[in-house]
C-alpha cells in the first residue's frame, strides 16, 4: 500500500514539476509553491499549517498588517440556517455593505455579496420587474417590499456539482467554500447558480489598506487574487467561533436571523416551527438553508 | 527515426508555396499578432477587459466554442454519407474532415484556455495529478471526450498521411475501426457540449430537452458548409476528384438537417410562446429586446434570415445545383449558424440575469480580437495541415522526393 | 401495584414541601417595607433568573436628564384627570401616536410610583422591564422578542446573547419604526470598468 502511494505521489510529483518549470521557469521559489500547492481539501494537517503560516508571512509583507488566517473546522453537530424576515426588511442596505467590509471584498471592481431586490407588493416575489437600482430618500417606498439575495448554501448545491476541479465544496455545517488557490475561474458554477450568489474577480481586486478586515479564515474572507469566484460563507470566519455573521448584526430591524438546524431551541428553529416560511425558487430542489418568512 | 523523416518532410512542404500562399500567411500572422496584442491585455488585467460580468458570465468566448465543436463535429459525421453514397474518394474525405476537426478542436480548448480566468492552473482538470470531478461535472465530460476526440483524429490523419508518405499499404484493421469510432465520438463531443448547458436547472433558456438535438442539427448544416467550399477548392487546384453529384448531395443532405433544425426551432419557440410563462423573457429579449435593450436583436435577426434564405437556395433544386448560389447559400448559413451560437445561444440565458437584472452584454474590442488571434491561428493550422495532406496524398510527395539521391540509386 | 401507590406518596411529600418553603418564604418577606418595594424586588429576582444567557445591551432610552422621574414629580400632586399635557412633556403629547384615542400617561406610568411602569393589574415595573408592559397588548410580538425572533439579538448564536428592549427600537410614545436613508445601490455592472 505505501509502495504504491509512493509511487503515485512520484508520478504526481514529477508531473507536477514537469508542468510548473514549462509555466513558470524563471519564477521564484514561494510562487512555484503557491503554484504547486494542491486541493484544500486533500492536504493534511501539517501541509495546511504550513501553507497558513506562509500566507500569514506573506499578507505582513504586502499589507504590512498581522492577519490572523483560522483553518477552523466545522463545529460538531451543527448545520447552520439562515432566516430572512421580509415583513421587517425595509432595504436599507446596512447588510450589503457590512458584508464588503467585513469579508474583504474588492471595492473597485465592486463585488457585493448581497444584492437588495426592491419588488412591488402587488406583484408578489417576480424578479422580472425588480431592481436593485433603487435609490429614494428615505425606505422603505410605499406599495414596496425588499428581498435581500445572498448565497443560500442550498443543501443540493448545484454550484458543487458543475465545478470541473472540485474547487468549491460543501463543509459538514452546510456552508459551501471555495479554495481560491484551487480555483481554475471557469465560472460554470456561475451559471449554475439560479439565485446570483456567486461573484467573480473580473480584475485584481483591491480593497483599502486601512480597511482590510485581518481577522480571516482561509476559506472564507482571507484577499482574493483575480480570477477567481467567491461567494457568502455566512461569514465563517465568525460563524465557526460562535458569533453571528456580521450582516445579522448590523441589520437595524432585525430581519436577519441565524443559527443551528439541529438545535432545538435555536431561533431558526423557532422560526422553522412556528412562521410561514418560504424558499426561492423551490422547483430547482436546490433546498436553501436561507429561509424567508413573515414575522406579522 | 522514419517518422522523424517525415515530421521534417512535412514541415519542408509548409515552406513551400506560390506568391498568394505567402500572402496569406502574412495575413494570417498580422491578424494573429494583431489579435494577440489584444490578448495580452486581457493576461495582464483579467477578464474585466472583456465585457462579460457577473450578470453576464459566459459570453462570445464560450459561443466560439460551441460553434466549433459543432464544425469539428460536423466534418468527420460526414464520412457517414461518403461511405452509403460511395463517393468514389473516401480516404480524401476521411483525412480533410478530419484534419478540419483536429483544428476545430484545437480552436475550442484554445477558447477554453482565454476564458478562465486562471490558465495556469488548467492542470487541476487533469487526472491524476488535479482533482478532476468526474462524473458529476458536464465540463469534465467535455473536457475529456474533446481531449480523446482530438487525438483520435489526429492519430488516423497523421498515420493515413505517414502511410501515403512511405507509400506502404495503410492497415484497414486499425484505421477502419477508429474511423468508426470516431463517429460516434463526434455525435458525443456535440452532445455533451450541448448537455454542459442544457444541465443547468437555473438557466430556464437552455433548460430544454430540445437543445442537443437543435446542436447537432445545426451543427449538421454548418459543418459540411467548410467541406461544401473546400473540395470545390481542392478539386480546381489539384487532381482530387469529386463529381458534381457528391457536391448536390452533401447539400441535400444539409437541406435535410436545416429542415430538421427549423422544425425544432419551430417546435420550441411554439411550447414558449403559446404557453406564455415568465420563461418567454429570455426569446423575447433574443428576437424583439426588453424595453428599450434592443441591442442583440439584429445579431438574431440576421442569423434568422442567413439561415431562412440559405434554406431556401439548397432546398430549390435550380439554386442548390448552380455552384454560384450553392456557395453563396453555404456562405450564409455558416454565418447563420456563426452567429447563433456565438451570440443567440449564450447572451439570453444570461439576460435577464437569475435574478431578473438585465445587463445589456455585446463583446468587447478585446474579446473580438481574442476570437481573431484564435481563428487566425486555427486557420495557419489548417493551411499548413492541409498544405501537407495536398502534397502527400494528391502531388506524390513522398519519401523519396524528400532525398532523391538516396532512393534513386 | 404496591410500586405505583409509593411513588404517589414520594410525589405528595415533594409538593408539600415545595408549598411550605414557599410560603414561608412569602411571609418573612411580607413582614418588612411596604407592598410597592416588595413588587419590584420579586420582579427583579424573576428577570435574573429567567434568561441567564441574555443580557441587555443597552439601558432604556431615557431623553436627557429625565430619570428619575421623582426628581421632579415628587413636589407635584398627582393629577389623575386625563389631559393633554402642555406645559410639561408638550413634547410626548405633540408626537404621541400609540392608540392616542383611548390612552394616555398614566395607562402606562403609574400614578403613584414616579419611577415605575405599570401594569394593567396594578403590579409595578421597572423600566428595565417595559418589555412586560408592551407584552400586556402586543403579546404574540412579547414571545417572538423572547425567543429572538422579533427584534435583533447580537453577540453568539451558541451562546450569550445580547438584546435590545422594545423601546430601543421603537419609541414608546410613537412606536412606528423611523425611515432609514438607504446606502448606495449597488455600481451598475456597465460601469464597473
Amino acid at each position: 500500500m505505501k509502495n504504491k502511494n509512493s509511487r503515485r505521489s512520484f508520478i504526481k510529483n514529477i508531473s507536477l514539476a514537469t508542468f510548473s518549470a514549462l509555466a513558470l521557469s524563471g519564477c521564484n521559489s514561494e510562487a512555484f509553491d503557491v503554484f504547486l500547492q494542491q486541493n484544500f481539501k486533500t492536504l493534511s494537517k501539517k501541509e495546511k499549517d504550513r501553507i497558513i503560516k506562509n500566507l500569514e508571512i506573506k499578507y505582513k509583507e504586502k499589507y504590512g498588517k498581522e492577519f490572523h488566517v483560522s483553518d477552523r473546522p466545522a463545529l460538531e453537530g451543527t448545520s447552520f440556517g439562515y432566516a430572512l424576515d421580509l415583513s421587517r426588511c425595509v432595504g436599507c442596505r446596512r447588510c450589503v455593505y457590512a458584508c464588503v467590509k467585513e469579508n474583504n471584498q474588492s471595492r473597485d471592481p465592486q463585488i457585493h455579496y448581497i444584492e437588495v431586490l426592491q419588488m412591488e407588493k402587488e406583484r408578489g416575489i417576480d424578479f422580472a420587474h425588480s431592481t436593485a437600482q433603487y435609490n429614494p430618500e428615505k425606505v422603505p417606498e410605499k406599495g414596496y417590499f425588499y428581498v435581500p439575495i445572498q448565497c443560500q448554501q442550498c443543501k443540493n448545491p448545484p454550484c458543487v456539482k458543475v465545478c470541473p476541479v472540485r474547487a468549491t465544496w460543501q463543509e459538514p455545517d452546510g456552508i459551501t467554500v471555495v479554495d481560491y488557490n484551487w480555483c481554475i475561474g471557469c465560472r460554470y458554477c456561475m451559471a449554475a447558480c439560479p439565485y446570483g450568489a456567486r461573484h467573480f474577480n473580473w480584475g485584481e481586486p483591491n480593497v483599502p489598506n486601512e480597511e482590510l478586515n485581518t481577522e480571516v479564515h482561509y476559506l472564507g474572507n482571507r484577499p482574493r487574487m483575480k480570477g477567481v469566484v467567491e461567494k457568502c460563507t455566512f461569514c465563517i470566519q465568525r460563524s465557526r467561533e460562535g458569533k453571528y455573521p456580521s450582516c445579522v448584526e448590523i441589520c437595524p430591524v432585525g430581519a436577519r436571523k441565524f443559527g443551528n438546524l439541529l438545535d432545538p431551541d435555536s431561533e431558526i428553529r423557532y422560526i422553522l416551527e412556528n412562521k410561514r416560511v418560504l424558499i426561492l425558487k423551490q422547483e430547482l430542489n436546490t433546498q436553501p438553508r436561507f429561509y424567508y418568512f413573515f414575522g406579522i | 527515426m522514419n517518422f522523424f523523416r517525415f515530421i521534417t518532410g512535412s514541415i519542408k512542404i509548409i515552406f513551400r508555396g506560390s506568391k498568394t500562399y505567402y500572402t496569406w500567411l502574412i495575413i494570417l500572422l498580422l491578424l494573429i499578432l494583431w489579435g494577440g496584442f489584444g490578448y495580452s491585455g486581457q493576461l495582464a488585467h483579467g477578464l474585466i477587459k472583456t465585457h462579460m460580468r457577473d450578470s453576464v458570465s459566459w459570453a462570445f468566448y464560450i459561443g466560439n466554442f460551441t460553434f466549433l465543436v459543432g464544425v469539428a463535429a460536423a466534418a468527420v459525421m460526414l464520412v457517414i454519407p461518403a461511405y452509403i453514397y460511395d463517393w468514389k474518394p473516401i480516404k480524401e474525405i476521411v483525412i480533410f474532415g478530419e484534419l478540419l476537426a483536429v483544428c476545430s478542436v484545437f480552436m475550442c480548448l484554445s477558447f477554453i484556455m482565454v476564458d478562465i480566468g486562471n490558465p495556469l492552473r488548467f492542470w487541476h482538470m487533469l487526472p491524476l495529478i488535479g482533482t478532476l470531478n468526474f462524473p458529476s461535472s458536464m465540463l469534465s465530460w467535455d473536457f475529456f471526450v474533446l481531449n480523446i476526440y482530438l487525438l483520435l483524429n489526429l492519430f488516423v490523419v497523421t498515420y493515413l498521411l505517414y502511410c501515403i508518405f512511405y507509400k506502404k499499404e495503410y492497415k484497414k484493421s486499425i484505421v477502419l475501426p477508429l474511423v468508426l469510432i470516431s463517429i460516434p465520438m463526434a455525435v458525443a463531443i456535440h452532445t455533451t457540449t450541448a448537455f454542459l448547458y442544457n444541465a443547468l436547472p437555473g438557466r430556464v433558456f437552455w433548460n430544454s430537452a430540445l437543445l442537443a438535438p437543435r446542436f447537432l442539427a445545426s451543427a449538421f448544416c454548418s459543418g459540411p458548409a467548410i467541406l461544401l467550399i473546400l473540395f470545390q477548392i481542392l478539386r480546381k487546384t489539384t487532381n482530387f476528384e469529386i463529381k458534381d453529384e457528391a457536391i448536390w448531395k452533401i447539400a441535400e443532405l444539409m437541406v435535410y438537417a436545416m429542415f430538421i433544425y427549423l422544425f425544432f426551432t419551430i417546435a420550441e419557440l411554439f411550447k414558449e410562446f403559446y404557453s406564455g410563462t415568465e420563461n418567454i423573457l429570455f426569446w423575447k429579449y433574443l428576437l424583439f429586446g426588453i424595453g428599450d435593450h434592443k441591442e442583440i436583436v439584429p445579431y438574431s435577426w440576421s442569423s434568422i434570415i442567413m439561415g431562412c434564405t440559405a434554406f431556401v437556395l439548397f432546398l430549390i433544386p435550380k439554386t442548390r445545383k448552380n455552384f454560384l448560389t450553392l456557395n453563396i447559400g453555404a456562405v450564409l448559413i455558416y454565418g447563420s449558424v456563426y452567429v447563433e451560437k456565438g451570440i443567440a445561444l449564450i447572451i439570453p440565458a444570461f439576460t435577464p440575469d437569475v435574478l431578473g437584472q438585465i445587463y445589456v452584454y455585446t463583446p468587447s474590442m478585446t474579446e473580438i480580437r481574442t476570437a481573431v488571434m484564435i481563428f487566425s491561428i486555427g486557420f495557419l493550422l489548417f493551411t499548413f495541415l492541409s498544405k501537407i495532406a495536398i502534397a502527400i496524398v494528391f502531388e506524390n510527395y513522398n519519401i523519396e522526393s524528400l532525398n532523391p539521391k538516396i532512393y534513386s540509386k | 401495584m404496591n410500586c405505583k401507590i409509593y411513588k404517589n406518596i414520594k410525589i405528595s411529600i415533594i409538593v408539600i414541601t415545595l408549598y411550605l418553603i414557599l410560603f414561608i418564604g412569602c411571609k418573612s418577606k411580607e413582614s418588612d417595607n411596604n407592598e410597592i418595594d416588595k413588587v419590584i424586588t420579586e420582579n427583579k429576582e424573576i428577570t435574573s433568573t429567567e434568561q441567564s444567557k441574555e443580557y441587555a445591551v443597552e439601558t432604556p432610552p431615557f431623553s436627557d436628564g429625565i430619570f428619575p422621574c421623582t426628581d421632579c414629580h415628587k413636589n407635584l400632586t398627582p393629577n389623575p384627570v386625563r389631559r393633554v399635557l402642555v406645559d410639561w412633556h408638550d413634547d410626548i403629547s405633540a408626537m404621541f401616536n400609540h392608540d392616542s384615542e383611548n390612552r394616555w400617561c398614566l395607562d402606562c406610568h403609574d400614578f403613584k410610583s414616579r419611577d415605575s411602569l405599570r401594569l394593567a393589574s396594578g403590579k409595578l415595573l421597572d423600566f428595565k422591564e417595559s418589555y412586560k408592559l408592551c407584552g400586556q397588548c402586543h403579546g404574540e410580538k412579547l414571545r417572538d422578542w423572547k425567543v429572538g425572533v422579533h427584534g435583533k439579538r447580537t453577540g453568539e448564536w451558541n451562546g450569550k446573547k445580547e438584546y435590545l428592549l422594545c423601546v430601543n427600537c421603537h419609541n414608546p410614545h410613537s412606536p412606528k419604526f423611523k425611515e432609514l436613508t438607504p446606502e448606495l445601490p449597488p455600481i451598475k455592472q456597465e460601469d464597473i470598468k
